[in-house]
């Protein structure tokens, strides 16, 4: 697929793809919002800009293989690869449904190209570096990305990982954590402090890089950077907003695992969640006029 | 005599040979788990994971993913005893053709004591769809099931013994995945049984040729399982099953399920009866936890006489 570099043009899609991870939330009725929100920005830097990838053929061989381990944001995966062209956008309304190629959380063997089944936290980085390990032995020339949640680097499974892919210096890994500061139960600092996350991955002999997670330049020069780094494996730590560009669930953890309708209703009631969500997307938090208003 | 590990060690290399997409992880466990053979013969295909069996079904289940067919060795206790959920995730759920040695199950593991003796990983593994789960009578035995697994498109989980047991097969025996071997033909009952127990019941059978005449089948293949010649033995009228594992779930509970299904006989269950291990020297616990021939000869003994009762 030919990247798409205009920074407005990614913003304009970024947009669309939230508009309709509700849209795809709201016919679900069950899901988590905050986490697809808040990733917006970086799946549509990935499948827009970023990959070498084929949407036509999913499995083509040559690929750059995308995991996503917090399984539970996977309506941005599917939205994105819908806007992408993997399958028709309406599919995205089948999300939860019966018999959907779209589980609750992915599954490697419902829908191509999703490289590895999730849900369970903390075990994506370590199929990722295996993945990565398997393709260094052939010395394969595509690239291995991790998407990661900051709530779970709580789960042991996933340091093992950190200090394997440390170990044999995958080069050919990039991780990224979605650095949202919240998990379910609250605020990642509460429920068990990572910082300082950056110095626990360079003890692990990783490199390591912040962003602004909603900002395509420095989310796309990161990850180019990574490709530069050879002597180790790189994370990109991606400070980003959950829920983000819709102001009432920005910033809560009571949106982790809420779908629009769902979520706490001291701003909003439950009934209008839905359409304030789309309301404000289409408007761009009241900046602009919606369109069918 | 030989220990069933051996057979594993043997087996990967031998699949290693036919398959260069073979390759071994191991958790710290090189030696014991007789990955040093594979080790030996293709060090480029070898991965130390260190102590993280989390980390050892993961990364093989990336690598299964990517194209390799990985064999993943822990003693049993911690794989599948710790890493379950991963396994059935990343490897069950995920079908990826990860192969699982559980090394020193079962109770003969010995002095170590509880903690390392696993008797639930039957239940467990066996609970688990799209897994193929076996347990081999002996090292011979164990080698064949090894060399077979390599070939398989899905996971497979395989139990061995640390101790030496007595080799009753020879490399002629037949083996086939999912195929029960009947050892010995008999009329008046029948012992299904896996692993170590193989032996003891083939000696319980000769003991009591006088008595009566027993067949002896060799259930290697706990799932998916041969009901056809499990029925088979059904068919003599009274059963006994034997396995060096809780009888809870194990292969014992999978035959009963058939059998109570489909031709209700008599069963008894020869097996760690709802308990933990302790330490001791293997024969000591064999014969205290009752999974010896002269148990397997009570338990027929009473499967008989309930079948004349009935």
């Amino acid at each position: 697929m030919k990247p798409v570099t205009d920074i407005a043009k990614l913003e304009k899609i970024a947009n669309n793809i939230r508009k309709d991870i509700i849209r795809s939330l709201v016919a679900a009725g069950s899901g988590h919002s905050a986490g697809p929100l808040g990733m917006a920005d970086i799946f549509t830097a990935f499948y827009f800009n970023i990959l070498n990838h084929n949407p036509k053929q999913p499995m083509w061989k040559e690929r750059d293989r995308l995991f996503l381990s917090n399984g539970h944001i996977v309506p941005v995966r599917y939205v994105t690869m819908a806007h992408a062209g993997y399958f028709p956008k309406k599919e995205i309304l089948k999300l939860r449904k019966l018999g959907s190629k779209l589980q609750g959380h992915p599954e490697r063997m419902r829908l191509p190209a999703l490289e590895s089944t999730s849900g369970p936290l903390g075990s994506g980085l370590a199929q990722a570096a295996g993945y990565a390990y398997a393709a260094r032995m052939d010395s394969r020339k595509f690239r291995v990305y991790c998407i990661t949640s900051d709530g779970e680097h709580d789960a042991g499974n996933h340091w093992e990982a950190v200090l394997f892919a440390g170990k044999n210096k995958l080069s050919n890994l990039t991780a990224v954590v979605d650095r949202n500061n919240i998990q379910i139960d609250g605020h990642t600092e509460d429920i068990m402090p990572l910082e300082p996350l950056a110095d626990k991955y360079k003890a692990f002999n990783w490199h390591v890089l912040h962003i602004d997670g909603h900002n395509f330049r420095e989310i796309i020069d990161a990850v180019q950077h990574a490709k530069a780094v050879y002597e180790k494996p790189t994370v990109i730590i991606a400070h980003t907003i959950p829920g983000k560009g819709v102001e009432f669930m920005e910033n809560r953890f009571e949106w982790h695992g809420a779908p629009p309708g769902g979520g706490p209703e001291d701003v909003v009631p439950k009934g209008e969640q839905a359409r304030e969500a789309l309301h404000e997307l289409r408007t761009l938090g009241g900046k602009i006029r919606g369109e069918h208003e | 005599m030989a220990p069933s590990r051996d057979g594993y060690g043997k087996g990967m290399v031998e699949a290693g040979k036919k398959d260069k997409r073979v390759v071994a992880l191991c958790a710290d466990l090189t030696e014991s788990t007789r990955t040093e053979y594979f080790r030996k013969e293709f060090p480029d295909r070898f991965i130390e994971i260190g102590v993280a069996e989390q980390l050892l079904a993961t990364a093989a289940s990336g690598m299964a993913a990517y194209g390799k067919i990985p064999f993943i060795a822990s003693y049993a206790a911690f794989s599948p005893g710790r890493n379950w959920e991963q396994i059935r995730t990343t490897i069950a759920l995920n079908y990826v053709p990860v192969k699982i040695g559980g090394m020193h199950a079962g109770i003969s593991v010995g002095p170590d004591g509880a903690t390392h003796q696993a008797l639930e990983d039957m239940a467990t593994m066996r609970a688990m769809p799209n897994m193929t789960v076996m347990a081999p009578c002996d090292a011979v035995e164990a080698k064949k099931m090894t060399a077979a697994a390599a070939k398989t498109a899905g996971p497979v989980y395989m139990r061995f013994g640390r101790e030496k047991v007595p080799v009753v097969t020879t490399e002629k025996t037949p083996f086939k995945i999912g195929r029960a071997e009947i050892f010995r033909h008999g009329t008046d009952a029948a012992v299904i049984a896996c692993g170590p127990l193989v032996y003891e019941a083939l000696i319980a059978a000769e003991k009591l040729k006088k008595e009566m005449d027993v067949m002896v089948v060799n259930n290697h293949t706990i799932k998916p399982i041969d009901a056809k010649t499990i029925i088979k033995a059904a068919r003599t009228g009274a059963v006994v099953t034997a396995e060096e594992a809780q009888i809870n779930g194990g292969m014992g509970s999978a035959v009963m399920e058939i059998i109570g299904e489909h031709y209700p006989v008599p069963v008894e269950r020869v097996g760690v009866k709802d308990r933990f291990g302790q330490s001791g020297n293997p024969d000591e616990l064999m014969d205290l936890y009752g999974l010896r021939s002269k148990d397997i000869i009570a338990a027929l003994k009473r499967a008989v006489k309930r079948k004349t009762e009935k």
